[in-house]
């Protein structure tokens, strides 16, 4: 007689951990019964961003993109497991591409989007990019596994802490992701995974007043107008990106740019 | 040899005299800047396609610091805005887009220079309908302003160069909507990049203070500019409305207030159209016990007093270090009483009048919401004009965090001052704000300078100095100040329109 | 030897001074000499203008310090000094006239009766760089030949090599040897090199008992500038919060023209408020700004533009 397989309980990933959702609801996606959060789930994420983001801020360019880079390391072991979950392999390894692509940009971002300024005076004056603070992704919902880290991966990379709405209709693939995250250095509740219904879950974000940036990728076009109207309540930056792009210009739409002036003299 | 005969030099009356006595008062005699310099005209149109436009609603405008009327002005409809959009489309796509860069930035040049040419006129034009001291208007603004087109003018023939492999473009038609603080200088803030990347204008300069604006059309007139390019359409909030309603608009750049931001950011969602937004802030100026403590009172007097406070980056909060708060106080009441309120045309005057009744109402309210909750007041003895609208600089001092001058943008010439133990706290405090347009620090010491403005979540940190602003330097907040950069090369981004021509996408 | 108490020092700044000396502050040379720049562009016009020309020459130490010196150059300076522009009368004596040692016998001489005094200067100016012997003992002679005012410089080989004792010590003993003429103390701000020790400099100067403190001999290019002044100011206005002694100030070297003369009164008022507005608390030391002052208050006068000819070169 054929073993019977463990069937796996698809969580949500919130502050580095595996919670039910709070509503102890879950939704049926891709055969399985998946959380569906609530929009307690979604104030306990952003909260969980919150306070991960200094630290995710705070550390060095070099070991943001050092922790990046074994992120695609840890989808590289698992690839089998990806690919079953997304469109195939071929997705799986543009995935891990497009993360060691973004890992390389962690520590370039200041010399490619800073500045000095030749202000006329005895001032000396720079620009210096900045993680606008907490972001929140709406992710599309193909390709499963790539449209989700083509979304997360530009805000993460900029030093940003992350609360995404997973694929609704393909969402083990971005459970499989948190799973991998989990056990890479990323700093708990520097991603934040959230499965549900995204008309449910997207205006929390859009409305939260401790989330500084929204990607609305994954919203359709009335959709995306909805929470662009509800995210001018704090005046949040607002994106609206393709499901399969890479470009610096995208982290830096979840950047802030400082200028610091200071006065030279003996 | 020869001997050098010496007469005695004194008088019988030379040595009676006893050194007179010395009288002490040395009042300033007035000083006021010519206003012939500037000729007012009585009736002012819109400037549409290069002409004036004869409005169908008017109103006045007055010079805040007499209540007299200087001229009328048009309050544009939402039809003549149309008529102003629909003339910068027609010189985007008939022209404009398409001369050579290298001669867009000669029309800008030419605008720089000619600002540069008649900026006494310009100078006292803004003090006269703004109410600021003509030693800021014309040292700052006046300055500034043709110092920002003519930066811009230089990037552009060289955006390739801003942009690499970006393929910059023109966005189209950008609506422009500016306010009342520094209002030839916001103009050029947002007209020199847009017209540097190819774009055409239509401007609404702030309701109190459209006539430097007005005036800036026949600069534009001077540079030959072609018709059309830039726009002018005056009038109040429903101008503005307009036009951000307006769909040939392909772009809002809006400086003011964080309210109307918010308005504009919901008014455009969904339209796909690009937006900037600078606006307001609470900037926390902090001064730790080592700072050189008689420039950084000097630093605390620019950040707030200046331009009576009319600063979206005023630093309105002050954070002491408890270890100096009593010598920082003193020499800060001390310095007050040394600033001269009054006529703005004055060349002494450093605090002029107030831009409207309706902002000194809210001050006021302000000033007293502080009283009743309990701050303590100071304002120094200074004799205030009968007519127009004026406000004394004001210190709170005793301001717990949670009051509302500690909260809430004054706009005015009003200091909150609260104080702090250790960097963490002063951080903590600062950042306890949902702005965040600038900050200030005063330290002596180089790695804490760096350490604070790592933390400080503000668009600009100033570091002992305070209130500087250069055409090269980014401007724009974090937060709900707004998003988007003025100045610097990052200003030019919002004007260009990359989509498309990224590799991959983006 | 235990050295001498300070008579006065900002608190937090009591003796020893070496270790102490980091916690007098520090100045931002930026902010302080846009803060100069910005007072310098007051527009002093009419009536005020006309105080502050005055008021200019009632504070003005001429000043003749030359090798060529002699009783009779001396003398035809006191006659200036007494009456400066003898067609008006109503154009007041100045301060004081300031001269080398050996001229303070003609100098007292030529100015008795008047209210102009005699300042020498003293200390092996303009170097400093002779024992303390010497100096005290050339401090001593010139009061004794009736010198009003001594104008001594500090050692600035001990100031900038970090004897900061030595030189505040220096100045306790010559303002002793000085007795009842004011001291006035020359930084030689050019020589200290920054902001930060002219500010250190200014108030070990006041903490040693100097009357006043004065930028600089006028040997030296790069003498008196509006910015160290200010800064200059600003300590004596520390002194003055935390203890109320009002100690004088003396730009010194470089002051030619009236203009530049009410930019100095006008960051004075600033500054330091009315109550410094008095020879007894500010001097400008000038050889030649004398004559245009004088030649501005004839044009504020009479209306017209004035030319040197009609005015006495001294």
């Amino acid at each position: 007689m054929a073993r019977l397989p463990v069937k796996k309980t698809y969580k949500l990933f919130i502050g580095g951990a595996f919670p039910r959702s709070e509503s102890g609801r879950t939704y049926e996606a891709e055969g399985q019964n998946v959380a569906r959060a609530s929009r307690k789930d979604v104030r306990d994420a952003v909260r969980a961003a919150r306070s991960a983001f200094p630290k995710w801020a705070g550390m060095t360019a070099y070991n943001r993109g050092q922790v990046l880079y074994r992120i695609a390391e840890m989808i590289e072991a698992r690839d089998s497991e990806f690919a079953e979950l997304s469109t195939g392999l071929e997705e799986v390894e543009r995935t891990v591409d497009r993360i060691v692509w973004y890992a390389g940009w962690a520590d370039k971002l200041a010399q490619v989007l800073g500045s000095s300024n030749p202000v006329s005076g005895p001032y000396f004056n720079f620009t210096v990019p900045e993680p606008t603070g907490v972001v929140a992704v709406v992710a599309p919902d193909e390709p499963p596994l790539l449209g989700l880290v083509s979304r997360v991966l530009p805000a993460l990379t900029g030093g940003n802490a992350v609360v995404a709405v997973a694929p609704e209709k393909h969402p083990l693939a971005a459970i499989e992701l948190a799973e991998a995250l989990a056990t890479s250095d990323v700093p708990g509740g520097a991603v934040n995974l959230l499965t549900g219904h995204r008309e449910e879950l997207a205006p929390w974000l859009a409305s939260h007043m401790d989330v500084n940036a929204i990607d609305v990728t994954g919203a359709d076009d009335g959709g995306a107008a909805e929470l662009e109207r509800a995210a001018a309540d704090n005046v949040k930056r607002v994106v609206r990106g393709g499901p399969d792009t890479q470009s610096p210009w995208e982290i830096a739409s979840f950047l802030e740019l400082k200028t610091v002036w200071h006065p030279v003299g003996q | 040899m020869l001997r050098v005969p010496i007469t005695s030099p004194l008088t019988e009356l030379d040595r009676k005299k006893e050194r007179a006595p010395v009288p002490k008062e040395w009042a300033y005699a007035p000083a006021p800047e010519s206003r012939d310099v500037v000729s007012i005209k009585e009736r002012y149109g819109h400037f549409v396609g290069g002409k004036w436009l004869e409005p169908s609603e008017t109103y006045t405008t007055i010079s805040p610091a007499t209540e007299e009327t200087l001229a009328e002005v048009g309050q544009a409809t939402p039809e003549e805005v149309e008529t102003a959009v629909a003339a910068a489309r027609e010189a985007f796509e008939n022209g404009w887009s398409g001369i050579a860069p290298a001669e867009r930035a000669k029309y800008l040049f030419r605008i720089a220079r000619t600002l540069q040419e008649r900026a006494r006129e310009f100078a006292v034009l803004e003090s006269l309908n703004g109410g600021k001291p003509i030693k800021e208007s014309r040292d700052v603004d006046l300055p500034l302003a043709a110092a920002h087109f003519f930066y811009y003018a230089g990037w552009a023939d060289k955006l390739e160069y801003a942009f690499p492999n970006r393929r910059p473009r023109p966005i189209g038609v950008a609506g422009q909507i500016i306010p009342w603080n520094f209002p030839l200088l916001m103009l050029s803030w947002k007209i020199a990049p847009a017209l540097a990347a190819g774009n055409t204008v239509v401007l609404k300069p702030a309701e109190t203070t459209p006539l430097s604006a007005l005036l800036f059309a026949d600069v534009l007139r001077q540079a030959e500019l072609p018709p059309g390019v830039v726009n002018i359409v005056t009038g109040d909030g429903r101008a503005g409305a307009a036009l951000v309603k307006s769909e040939g608009v392909d772009k809002i750049a809006f400086t003011g207030s964080t309210e109307v931001g918010k308005a504009i950011q919901r008014e455009l969602a969904g339209t796909g159209k690009k937006l900037t937004l600078e606006l307001g802030g609470k900037a926390a100026n902090i001064i730790f016990d080592d700072a050189a403590l008689d420039q950084a009172v000097e630093g605390i007097v620019n950040g707030i007093y200046f331009n009576q406070g009319h600063v979206c980056c005023a630093g309105s909060r002050l954070l002491v270090q408890e270890s100096i708060y009593e010598p920082v106080i003193e020499k800060l009441k001390r310095r007050l009483t040394t600033l001269r309120v009054g006529d703005p045309l004055d060349k002494n005057t450093d605090v002029g009048a107030i831009n409207s009744k309706q902002q000194l109402d809210k001050i006021r309210e302000l000033v007293e919401a502080g009283e009743e909750e309990g701050a303590e007041i100071y304002q120094p003895p200074c004799r205030l004009p009968e007519k127009g609208y004026w406000f004394a600089p004001t210190v709170f001092t005793n301001v717990a965090q949670s009051y509302r001058i500690a909260q809430e943008e004054i706009f005015g010439p009003v200091l909150s001052v609260l104080t702090f133990r250790t960097p963490e706290e002063a951080v903590e405090k600062a950042n306890n704000t949902p702005y965040g347009l600038s900050a200030g620090v005063w330290t002596e010491k180089g790695s804490r300078i760096l350490w604070m403005a790592e933390r400080l979540r503000a668009g600009v940190v100033w570091a002992n100095t305070f209130n500087r602003f250069d055409p090269t330097s980014p401007f724009g907040g974090y937060k709900e100040s707004g998003f988007g950069r003025e100045g610097g090369l990052h200003g030019l981004e919002p004007y260009i329109d990359f989509d498309g021509t990224e590799p991959f996408g983006g | 030897m235990p050295m001498a108490q300070a008579p006065v020092l900002p608190r937090g700044f009591e003796l020893p001074l070496e270790p102490r000396l980091p916690r007098i502050g520090s100045v931002d040379a930026v902010a302080l000499e846009e803060r100069a720049a910005s007072l310098a562009k007051r527009s002093i016009k009419k009536e005020a203008k006309v105080f502050a020309l005055e008021l200019a020459v009632r504070m003005m130490d001429l000043t003749t310090l030359e090798g060529q010196d002699t009783p009779g150059k001396v003398a035809a300076l006191a006659s200036k000094a007494i009456r400066p522009d003898p067609s008006e009368p109503g154009v007041p004596s100045v301060a004081a006239i300031c001269v080398y040692p050996n001229l303070v016998p003609a100098a007292v001489a030529r100015v008795e009766g008047s209210s102009v005094k005699v300042a020498s200067v003293a200390t092996a100016f303009p170097s400093g760089q002779s024992p303390i012997e010497l100096k005290l003992e050339e401090v001593a002679w010139v009061v004794d030949q009736g010198a009003d005012e001594v104008d001594m410089v500090i050692d600035r080989g001990a100031f900038l090599s970090g004897r900061y004792a030595k030189v505040y010590d220096e100045i306790v003993r010559v303002k002793e040897a000085a007795g009842d003429a004011h001291l006035k103390v020359i930084l030689e701000v050019s020589e200290l090199g920054t902001y930060d020790n002219v500010r250190r400099a200014s108030l070990l100067a006041m903490a040693a008992g100097a009357d006043f403190i004065k930028t600089s001999t006028g040997k030296l290019p790069g003498a008196a500038t509006l910015p160290v002044t200010l800064c200059m100011l600003e300590a004596i206005r520390d002194v003055y919060e935390e203890n109320g002694r009002m100690v004088g100030m003396k730009p010194a070297g470089g002051i030619r023209q009236a203009k530049q003369a009410v930019q100095y009164l006008v960051q004075l008022h600033e500054t330091l408020g009315p109550d410094w507005l008095t020879p007894d608390l500010y001097r400008l030391g000038a050889s030649s700004l004398l004559n245009d002052v004088l030649m501005q208050l004839r044009k504020e006068k009479t209306g017209v533009y004035q030319s040197p000819d009609y005015f006495t070169v001294d």
